[in-house]
C-alpha cells in the first residue's frame, strides 16, 4: 500500500511538469508529436528508475562530499545506453530526439529524485518511486503532445483525427504554439486545484456546521 | 567570412536557444523576474559557453576521436563542462571577489544546465572548426541575453497589470514567452539554410 503511495504522488501532487515546473526543456521541444513525446517519456522514466536503483544499491558506499559527481557519472552512463540501444533499433526516433536525447543528462527531476528520495531509501521504494515520477512525467508530455498534434497537424500518432477539411493552423507544432498551450494547462491546473481546495473547504464547513 | 557571420545571425536570431530550441528554460523562468540579474546571467552564460565549447572542442578532437570514443561524448561532456564550471568558480571567488559577488550565484545554477551542455554537443555533431565552434557559442550566448532581457523588461511592466489569478506567475511567463517566439518566428526566413 505504501509502495502505491510511492507510485501515485509523482502522477498528481507531485507532477514534474505540471507542479515541480522541473525538465520544462524537453516538454516544449518534443511534444510536437505524440509519438516523439512518448518515446521521450518512456527514456526519462528508464533512466530516472535505473538511476534511482544504482544511487540506491550504492548508497552505503558513496562518500556524501563526492554523491553529486557520481550521480552525473551515473545518469551520463545510463543516457548513453539509451541512446546506443535506440540509435541501433530505432534510428529514425533518435534523429528526431537529437540532442534532447543525451540532455536527459541534466534534466533536474532526475538528480533532484536521486538526491531526495533514491539516496535514503531501499532499492524497491526507489525502483516504485523513479517509476512514478517517470509515469507522470510520461503522462504530462503525453498531454502536450497529443493536444499539439491534434491541432496543429490533425492527427494522433498519425492517424487522422480531425475531418480533412480541418485546415489545422501550424504554429501549434512550431515553437510559439508550445510556449502558450504550457501557459494555459499551467493555468488550467491552478484553476482546477483551487476549485478542488473550495470543494473541500465547503465540505469541511458543511460537516462543522 | 559572410559564413560565419551566418552562424552568428542564425545563432542569435533564427535557432534562438531558448525561443526556437528551448533550452535553458529553468533559468529563463527562475531569473527573468529581475532586470539586472537578467544582465548578469546572459553575460556569465556567454562567456561561461564560450571558454567551455573550447575545451569540449579540443577534448573532442585530440581525444576523442583519435582513440574512436565518440560514443562517450555525453558521459565526458557533462563531467568537463560541470567541474570546469566548479573550477572558475573557485578562481574567481579566490582572486576576483568583487566579480564573484556579482557573478558568482549565476555560476552555480548553470553549473549541470542544459543550455552550457548543448553548445559543445551542437559543435561536435556538426563538426564545426574551433573558429566555427567559439563563433556558434558567442552567438548563442548572446541570442539567450537577448531573450532573457526582453523577457524581463516584459515581465517587469507585467507585475502592474491585472492577470488572472489562476495564470498569475508561471503561466503567465509561458504566454509571454510564446508571444515573444511568435515574433522571433519572423526571423525565421532571414538565412537560407
Amino acid at each position: 500500500m505504501n509502495l502505491w503511495k510511492e507510485f501515485y504522488k509523482g502522477l498528481f501532487d507531485q507532477n514534474p511538469i505540471f507542479r515541480l515546473a522541473l525538465s520544462l526543456c524537453p516538454a516544449l521541444a518534443v511534444t510536437s508529436t505524440a509519438t516523439n513525446a512518448l518515446a521521450m517519456g518512456l527514456s526519462v522514466m528508464f533512466v530516472i528508475t535505473t538511476n534511482n536503483m544504482v544511487v540506491s544499491i550504492t548508497r552505503k558506499w558513496v562518500n556524501p562530499t563526492v554523491r553529486v559527481p557520481v550521480y552525473i557519472t551515473s545518469i551520463a552512463t545510463i543516457v548513453t545506453l539509451v541512446q546506443l540501444i535506440l540509435q541501433a533499433y530505432l534510428p529514425i526516433l533518435y534523429k528526431e530526439l537529437g540532442i534532447y536525447l543525451a540532455l536527459i543528462v541534466v534534466f533536474a527531476i532526475i538528480l533532484a529524485r536521486a538526491e531526495v528520495f533514491a539516496a535514503k531509501n531501499g532499492i524497491i521504494a526507489s525502483a516504485v518511486d523513479g517509476l512514478g515520477m517517470g509515469a507522470g512525467f510520461t503522462l504530462a508530455m503525453l498531454l502536450i503532445g497529443v493536444i499539439r498534434e491534434l491541432f496543429g497537424i490533425g492527427t494522433i500518432f498519425g492517424m487522422q483525427i480531425m475531418p480533412l477539411s480541418y485546415n489545422p493552423p501550424l504554429i501549434m507544432i512550431l515553437a510559439p504554439g508550445g510556449f502558450l498551450l504550457i501557459g494555459i494547462l499551467i493555468g488550467f491546473f491552478n484553476l482546477l486545484s483551487s476549485y478542488l481546495e473550495k470543494r473541500r473547504e465547503r465540505f469541511a464547513d458543511g460537516g462543522q456546521n | 567570412m559572410s559564413e560565419y557571420f551566418l552562424l552568428f545571425m542564425g545563432a542569435v536570431l533564427v535557432n534562438n536557444f531558448v525561443l526556437t530550441r528551448f533550452l535553458g528554460l529553468c533559468i529563463f523562468f527562475g531569473v527573468s523576474k529581475n532586470l539586472n540579474a537578467s544582465i548578469g546571467m546572459g553575460m556569465a552564460v556567454t562567456s561561461v559557453m564560450t571558454m567551455s565549447s573550447i575545451l569540449a572542442w579540443l577534448v573532442y578532437n585530440y581525444v576523442l576521436v583519435p582513440f574512436k570514443l565518440t560514443f562517450l561524448t555525453t558521459v565526458v561532456f557533462v563531467l568537463l563542462v560541470a567541474s570546469f564550471v566548479q573550477l572558475l568558480e573557485m578562481i574567481i571567488k579566490r582572486h576576483m571577489p568583487a566579480l564573484y559577488k556579482m557573478w558568482g550565484i549565476y555560476l552555480v545554477l548553470i553549473a549541470t544546465n542544459c543550455i552550457v551542455l548543448a553548445v559543445p554537443l551542437i559543435n561536435s555533431e556538426n563538426s564545426y572548426s574551433l573558429l566555427m565552434s567559439i563563433v556558434n557559442a558567442i552567438g548563442s550566448g548572446l541570442g539567450f541575453a537577448l531573450a532573457i532581457i526582453l523577457m524581463a523588461s516584459l515581465r517587469e511592466k507585467l507585475q502592474y497589470s491585472d492577470v488572472p489569478k489562476s495564470l498569475d506567475g508561471l503561466g503567465i511567463a509561458f504566454v509571454l514567452a510564446g508571444l515573444l517566439a511568435l515574433s522571433f518566428l519572423g526571423f525565421s526566413g532571414m538565412i537560407p539554410l
